[in-house]
């Protein structure tokens, strides 16, 4: 450790960011680009009858013309349910479906010629909520064609009837979360190129280009061998880019027909289509306890509306079960989730997937059994943190923040002095949660590593890191450079980090369920130590030192007792690679085998490690307009380690703001008829600056013995327990429970109405 | 992204040339002033006029002047000056608020008063992209027959969303308009009428040429908007109260309300203050005759009843803001 490590600092690509200068998917520009659009359909569930794109196909300035009879292959991010089409096939199963795709020689005249194309449709019933969904199995939006399950998952741990039969109190209760959007600045934006070799390159907003790879090579029947995909930096992704896309198929169908480069840049209005936000959830909760608000048992039933297709939806819908285990449980569970679909923008994962809003259900009544009991809320959720290193799920703790978490929100919020005592119209709420540090199992079954970096060591005394991590706006990259120039004694500026490259970067699994941090920074550990020791060996060599008493400090590498002949990095490097040859290196993660429960589903929520949350919300609410506005909220995260403290301080931060968001702001309706309710950024609110209050980070370590320096995630755990922690201030602040999302001022206004009139 | 239908762009330096433009080009010709609501509205195939005129270049229509008793604003200035006019700010304080209320910095900068008074209606089934509109069934305002926001409907009840037209109403100001048959000026209550499809008395070869506020000895006046965020949004009730006292007793209060439908709307209530002293005004009263008089209907966000209720809370703060009642 040479001092970088945990010391503040600004992300390697902020000034660029800030000025401009960096090089976005959209800013691509090749020779005889030509533009796609994608025309899609005016009805949420309907069966093409005919399409005639004769008339777009003679628009001067059109190229080509795609439906999707072009592209027969299935695809779908989880590899047991492949079930969307790149254009539809036979049916359109939501508002915005993908039906034909033009490219032109400029975007207006692509979208003009979608104009042209008709097609005849055979409307169908929709599917738009969970009860018709439930009730007209006929409608059949299932594989089976006879029913609209996606996926149902029951599972019990111990005998819950009888434990709830024995509690001194049951609190039950139904809870309401309507779905938000992911709302990254930058929509997805795709671009294609097939050359005169066969190599087909594909640069794309993705967050996952290595299961972009593979999915584009199934569904244009390429091999991989020719195929390679690019993900140029990201402006927000937030789980919406995790998957591959109908959009991107098609520009590479596009390319390869036309024989020219070919770019799609959706609308925001396609971005609110293509989705794949936070799974609308209705759950119905019980949960006992003793009097001294020790839980005995909780049994849980959730109904989660998918949309059109499957997505992520196989582990969304477990994970809406098996991560409500930790931090506080009960030692009795059951829970039953059924994912439908229906005839709307399909839903994935969004920051926290599947398991923010199970959180939001189960904290609040946490927060009703310690009221009811007359317990301090953080009490109680001491009373029942979970002991030992094993979840009732079989899910392994190697590490655990958790009450240091609660003491530090205890404390910095003056807890125990103010919660309550603020007179009415202004309170306190505390929840907490945890999350993983990545899966434990790749998404297709395979033994080989999850990450992977390859190092370059130039002889200038320049590091490349060539990982195959996605970058996007999290900070792996400053990670990275941060492990390497840590260990090695370098300046930042000499630790380069290339990333998301197939043609350059080994293979990553990509950015989702928390996993850059510990399993990219495992990898990128294991490599720069290989280098590290060659340095070691040539420079012990040089100053004949046993390389024991050598040692790396800022800029040099030093023998103890010899420190006036230090030598500088770059020289080091010189001697080992005179000594050694040409300087590399390769790195790797795999987890470890056998993590999880031995029951079917459970490999799933299983990590190498759980990150540990609290939060603290400081509310104030307007008894005449409904209006809450969230003062401060005090988050205390447990990273492991905070190996660059201001990214994990910015990825609370940034978890926080977005779970306010979703507690007041933001839903992803979806009306009567099919139509989104206002697919753009007037109608879909997400805050301003001056909308959101202040957030105090507090950074907790438990230096995990498994993560590279100790460190474990902290990119969405921190947004898990913001929402009910402000459902439980507004509370603390007005005496009404709200149990459905968002806290809109009209709801606060009608519950303190209601409250007012019994 | 969605694409700006062509058009040809003129930029006359005269308001001659510029009447003399809407004259030659016909019926297929728009003004343009900052583009804030005209730009996005094109995008959204609401309109794809072939010829715009832009009002940008004449010197004339920008500037803020003190004439006598009267405070004139030119029509393209922009709503950022208006919001910071020492003037606006002493003496019509309501104007002042509801510019700086307007969407972000961005917009105020761009946008004009003269563009925010011709501000097109707005509706939840009417501000979006043509695929949603056509996927909708198009509605009354543009391109269909049928009203989606009052079922069978007959009449357009798009809402007024102009902050600065109920700052205006309630300021008694008057709006100076030009066209082929010269120059005319209107009380700015005459300007709207209750059409959701062209809610202004303008006519489309007329170009608004500044409004004129009246500044009178103790007044005083209060903006209050109803809005989700702390900026960028429409209003989702916009409300003005103008207040003239004299020896601590009430000459005239007005009210105007608008983001209801097409028309703002005053306040009848508000006559009842007439004459009391500012703290017997019975704010209560007022405030509640406020709420019923109003019906906000789903054309916009927000829960109709909601929206309804909050009247009576805007019109209670504004005239508390002013002093008025029971402290």
């Amino acid at each position: 450790m040479t001092g970088l490590v945990g010391k503040p600092g600004r992300r390697g690509d902020l000034v660029r960011r800030v000025r401009g200068e960096v090089c976005f998917t959209d800013d691509l520009r090749l020779p005889r680009m030509l533009f796609a659009k994608i025309l899609r359909s005016p009805h949420p569930h309907a069966r093409i009858v005919g399409l005639d794109a004769t008339k777009a196909l003679a628009l001067p300035g059109v190229v080509a013309v795609l439906t999707g009879k072009d592209l027969p292959v299935r695809f779908g991010i989880i590899p047991w349910t492949p079930d969307e089409h790149s254009l539809v096939v036979e049916k359109a199963r939501f508002v915005g479906d993908g039906v034909a795709a033009i490219a032109a020689l400029d975007e207006r005249t692509a979208a003009r010629a979608c104009e042209l194309v008709e097609v005849t449709w055979e409307v169908l019933p929709p599917v738009l909520d969970l009860d018709t969904a439930r009730d007209q199995p006929a409608i059949g939006l299932g594989a089976s064609g006879k029913d609209n399950v996606s996926k149902v998952v029951d599972l019990a741990f111990g005998d819950v009837d009888a434990a709830l039969r024995g509690s001194a109190l049951v609190v039950e209760g139904d809870y309401h979360f309507e779905g938000t959007a992911h709302a990254p600045i930058e929509t997805h934006c795709a671009l294609a190129r097939y050359d005169s070799d066969g190599l087909l390159t594909v640069w794309s907003t993705t967050q996952v280009p290595h299961y972009l790879h593979r999915e584009l090579s199934r569904v244009l029947q390429l091999s991989p061998a020719r195929i390679r995909v690019i993900q140029p930096p990201v402006g927000g992704a937030f789980g919406g880019k995790s998957e591959p896309f109908g959009h991107e198929m098609v520009v590479a169908k596009l390319a390869m027909v036309t024989g020219r480069p070919v770019k799609i840049l959706l609308t925001r209005e396609e971005e609110f289509y293509v989705h794949r936000g936070r799974h609308p959830m209705r759950m119905h909760f019980a949960v006992g306890a003793q009097r001294d608000g020790k839980l005995t048992a909780v049994d849980a039933k959730t109904d989660i509306d998918g949309g059109a297709y499957s997505s992520f939806g196989l582990v969304t819908t477990y994970y809406s079960g098996q991560l409500l285990t930790l931090p506080s449980f009960a030692p009795n569970y059951r829970f039953s989730s059924t994912r439908y679909f229906t005839t709307k923008p399909p839903c994935g994962p969004k920051r926290g997937h599947g398991s923010v809003q199970p959180r939001f259900a189960f904290e609040i009544t946490l927060d009703k059994i310690a009221v009811e009991l007359g317990l301090d809320p953080i009490e109680i959720r001491r009373t029942n943190a979970v002991p030992g290193n094993s979840t009732l799920n079989g899910m392994r703790i190697t590490s655990n923040g958790y009450l240091e978490c609660l003491a530090r929100v205890e404390a910095a919020s003056q807890w125990k002095e103010r919660r309550s005592k603020l007179g009415f119209g202004r309170g306190l709420g505390v929840a907490s949660s945890a999350y993983i540090s990545g899966t434990n199992y790749p998404i297709y079954p395979n033994e080989m590593p999850q990450s992977a970096v390859q190092l370059k060591v130039d002889r200038s005394g320049v590091v490349t890191v060539f990982n195959g991590a996605s970058e996007i706006g999290q900070g792996t990259d400053t990670l990275l450079a941060t492990i390497v120039a840590d260990e090695l004694g370098l300046d930042l500026g000499c630790v380069r980090v290339v990333s998301a490259d197939s043609d350059l970067c080994p293979v990553d699994l990509g950015a989702y369920s928390s996993r850059g941090t510990f399993m990219n920074g495992n990898a990128c550990l294991m490599a720069v130590r290989e280098v590290k020791h060659k340095l070691v060996t040539a420079v012990a060599e040089k100053l004949a030192v046993p390389p024991a008493d050598v040692f790396v400090t800022r800029g040099f590498l030093a023998a103890r007792g010899l420190e006036n002949q230090a030598i500088p990095v770059d020289e080091a490097i010189r001697l080992a690679e005179a000594r050694f040859g040409t300087l590399g290196a390769t790195g790797w993660y795999k987890s470890p085998p056998g993590l999880g429960g031995s029951y079917r589903g459970g490999t799933i929520g299983a990590s190498p490690a759980y990150s540990f949350t609290a939060h603290v919300a400081e509310v104030k609410v307007d008894v005449e307009t409904g209006f809450v506005e969230v003062v401060k909220v005090w988050c205390a995260h447990d990273c492991g380690k905070a190996i660059c403290p201001s990214l994990v301080e910015g990825q609370i931060e940034g978890s926080v703001y977005m779970g306010v968001a979703e507690a007041l702001l933001e839903e992803h309706l979806v009306d009567h008829r099919g139509l989104h309710a206002g697919p753009n950024f007037l109608d879909y609110r997400i805050p301003t600056s001056l909308d959101v209050g202040d957030v105090e980070a507090l950074i907790v370590e438990s230096i995990d013995p498994e993560g590279p320096l100790g460190a474990k995630e902290a990119g969405e755990g921190p947004l898990h327990s913001s929402i009910p922690a402000v459902a439980n201030a507004i509370f603390d602040a007005v005496g009404i429970r709200l149990d459905r999302l968002p806290f809109s001022p009209a709801r606060v206004l009608a519950a303190l109405e209601a409250k007012r009139s019994v | 992204m969605l694409p700006l239908p062509s058009f040809a762009l003129y930029a006359p330096t005269t308001l001659d040339d510029a009447l003399a433009l809407l004259r030659d080009h016909g019926p297929d010709t728009t003004l343009i002033a900052g583009g804030t609501d005209l730009l996005p509205n094109m995008k959204h195939g609401l309109l794809a006029p072939r010829h715009l005129v832009s009002l940008a270049q004449i010197p004339a229509l920008r500037g803020v002047w003190v004439e006598g008793d009267v405070l004139r604003l030119g029509a393209m200035t922009n709503l950022e000056t208006v919001a910071a006019h020492e003037v606006v700010l002493t003496r019509a304080a309501a104007l002042a608020e509801a510019a700086l209320s307007v969407g972000g910095p961005h917009h105020r900068r761009m946008g004009t008063l003269g563009g925010n008074l011709c501000l097109d209606t707005r509706c939840r089934y009417f501000n979006q992209t043509y695929f949603w509109r056509e996927a909708l069934g198009f509605c009354l305002k543009k391109d269909g027959t049928k009203c989606h926001v009052v079922e069978g409907g007959q009449r357009c009840v798009a809402a007024a969303s102009n902050d600065t037209a109920a700052a205006l109403l309630a300021l008694e100001a008057t709006i100076e308009l030009v066209g082929p048959d010269g120059a005319r000026s209107l009380p700015i209550r005459d300007f709207y009428t209750a059409d959701g499809i062209a809610n202004t008395t303008r006519a489309p070869q007329e170009i608004v040429v500044a409004v004129r506020v009246p500044l009178r000895p103790a007044r005083a006046s209060v903006y209050e908007k109803l809005r989700r965020r702390a900026a960028i949004d429409f209003p989702m009730i916009s409300l003005a109260a103008r207040l003239d006292a004299e020896e601590g007793r009430v000459n005239a209060l007005e009210i105007a309300v608008s983001a209801l439908a097409a028309r703002p709307r005053m306040i009848r209530a508000a006559s009842q203050a007439q004459g009391k002293s500012l703290a017997e005004v019975p704010r209560a009263a007022i405030a509640e005759a406020a709420f019923k008089e109003c019906a906000p209907l789903p054309n916009i966000e927000g829960d109709p009843a909601w929206r309804k209720k909050l009247v009576r809370v805007l019109a209670d703060r504004a005239l508390r803001r002013l002093g008025l009642g029971p402290a």
